[in-house]
């Protein structure tokens, strides 16, 4: 079985992805306190480039959602349908995350969602499951 | 800036639709691009513009070395995905106007089904979408198709769109395309149970929800008005461009409202003020639609309908042949073929021509406009007017 495909970090990234290695989740914050995800350089309001990892809770809601049932990468061949959620943090940012298998049924647009940490043997997946 | 209608759509061609082919894409591209050229009375010696596509990983060089392009003065490429097309409208009319290029050759297509077939895995993924591929892809967010239904969830959470209204769009397209004998889809009827009963690719889209992949090429020469109709191809000209991209541009679920398409509201009303007019003077809007549900967001942000009245309008039956407003009279990239929009266009200037079959002719038809959808929601939008 093919396993999922593996993000790549990169300079800018890292530090997100070291942080969910500690089963930490980080986002970025700007010095002027506006939160951004996905990883830039640059704060889009203020224009500044210091900014810093900040621990948040992983509490959100789903925003949105897909039911998928036919594999669109050999990962998940088998393991169908799944659920392809876009979660929305209290600090204002989306991530886009699969729920769960016990989650396919019960996923609704509002449902409250928890971070939690997938463990693969070079990176650690943040994601996100319904909260019950 | 005023076009006017100083440049025109003088040459249109495209190869056959299919479903799997032996040609390689620039075969497909150089095929459609002679043809179109022939059909506008020119010949490769007098282009000395030509806008290849990216997604088709196409270059200048490319045609320099097939068609012999001596002085070629301007080859520029647009990076918006399936709204590509029309931005290297704009482009070609730029330069033409600025005296920069006299003659522009635009050739767009793939090999969606023999190439780089999304629902096999063989989708590619350009540079644009490095952050898709470090945030989404992990978790299994990987197709197109999973990244519009998700936008399409929204709309019926907001405003109760059904499937059942989607699929009225599919059920449009596929009457119009059986009335289109180089139809993918021509000679196969389809009705709302059909739609109903098509299973579940990713909800809330099914089968018959989404585009046909699709090997296939269309070429555009583009040129000034005056020349164009010098060469008796003055019928297609270009009244209206417009170009927006959206924000954020890294995914469409980072779109701060992923139930409307805001980029093209924007390029909308770019390309009507361009052309000194509303979308009510439209005789027909041709939608390049990778999926149902995007002809009622298309028809909300042009403005035909307000946010959340796409659904109810295209039930009632207002985007068939002979209604108010018919929408992708050749069936689209839903039933006729999906060739990065290209096809689109074509059909826009085969209206404007009146050589469609006379089944699918929109009456008196003389103001078209073209939607091109690419990217994460990049919108591009074209005004064609009929001229003598
Ligand atoms: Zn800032």
């Amino acid at each position: 079985m093919s396993s999922r495909p593996m993000p790549p970090p990169n300079p800018l990234t890292a530090g997100f992805w070291e942080a969910a290695r500690r089963h930490e989740l980080v986002l970025q914050r700007c010095a002027c306190g506006r939160f951004r995800h996905y990883p830039q350089p640059l704060c889009p309001e203020c224009y500044g480039g210091d900014w810093s990892w900040v621990p948040v809770s992983g509490k959100g809601a789903i925003y949105t959602y897909t039911v998928t049932h036919r594999p669109f990468h050999p990962a998940w061949a088998g393991q169908t349908p799944y659920v392809v959620a876009t979660v929305e943090l209290p600090e204002g940012v989306r991530m886009v995350s699969d729920l769960p298998p016990e989650d396919t049924e019960a996923v609704r647009i509002g449902a409250p969602v928890e971070v939690f940490f997938d463990d693969h043997e070079a990176v650690t997946l943040p994601r996100f499951r319904l909260v019950r | 800036m005023s076009r006017a209608g100083t440049c025109a759509i003088a040459g249109i061609a495209n190869t056959p639709y299919t479903r799997g082919t032996d040609k390689s894409t620039l075969d497909l591209h150089l095929e459609a691009s002679l043809a179109a050229l022939a059909d506008a009375g020119l010949t490769p010696a007098d282009v000395d513009g030509v806008l290849p596509s990216a997604s088709a990983g196409r270059t200048a060089e490319d045609f320099i070395l097939n068609l012999g392009l001596r002085d070629l003065a301007f080859a520029p490429t647009a990076h918006m995905g399936g709204a590509s097309l029309i931005s290297s409208i704009q482009n070609a009319c730029l330069a033409i106007d600025a005296g920069v290029a006299s003659c522009v050759l635009v050739p767009a297509g793939r090999r969606g089904y023999s190439g780089e077939r999304i629902s096999a895995g063989r989708g590619v993924m350009e540079p644009i979408m490095s952050t898709l591929v470090e945030f989404e892809a992990p978790y299994g967010n990987v197709g197109a198709a999973q990244w519009f239904a998700q936008a399409a969830q929204r709309h019926m959470h907001e405003y109760g769109t059904t499937s059942e209204q989607l699929g009225h769009v599919a059920v449009t397209c596929r009457a119009h395309a059986n009335l289109n004998p180089q139809a993918l889809m021509y000679g196969k009827p389809m009705t709302l149970a059909d739609h109903q009963a098509s299973r579940m690719i990713t909800t809330p889209f099914r089968l018959l929800d989404c585009s046909l992949e699709s090997d296939g090429a269309g070429a555009l020469v583009i040129t000034s008005a005056d020349r164009a109709r010098s060469l008796g191809r003055g019928d297609a000209l270009i009244a209206g461009v417009g170009e927006a991209h959206s924000s954020a541009p890294t995914s469409i679920t980072q779109k701060p409202d992923v139930a409307v398409v805001r980029s093209l509201q924007v390029a909308a009303a770019r390309a009507f003020a361009m052309a000194g007019i509303t979308v009510a003077e439209a005789d027909t809007v041709l939608i390049h639609e990778g999926f149902s549900w995007y002809v009622i967001a298309a028809l909300e942000a042009l403005g035909v309908v307000k946010p959340g009245e796409g659904g109810p309008f295209v039930a009632d039956g207002n985007i068939r042949l002979g209604g108010p407003l018919p929408v992708n009279p050749h069936g689209g990239a839903l039933s006729e073929g999906h060739v990065s929009g290209v096809n689109h266009v074509i059909e826009g200037v085969r209206q404007l021509r009146r050589t469609v079959e006379p089944a699918r002719q929109v009456p008196d038809c003389a103001t078209v406009v073209v939607v091109n959808e690419g990217n994460f929601f990049d919108g591009t939008v074209l005004v064609l007017e009929k001229g003598q």
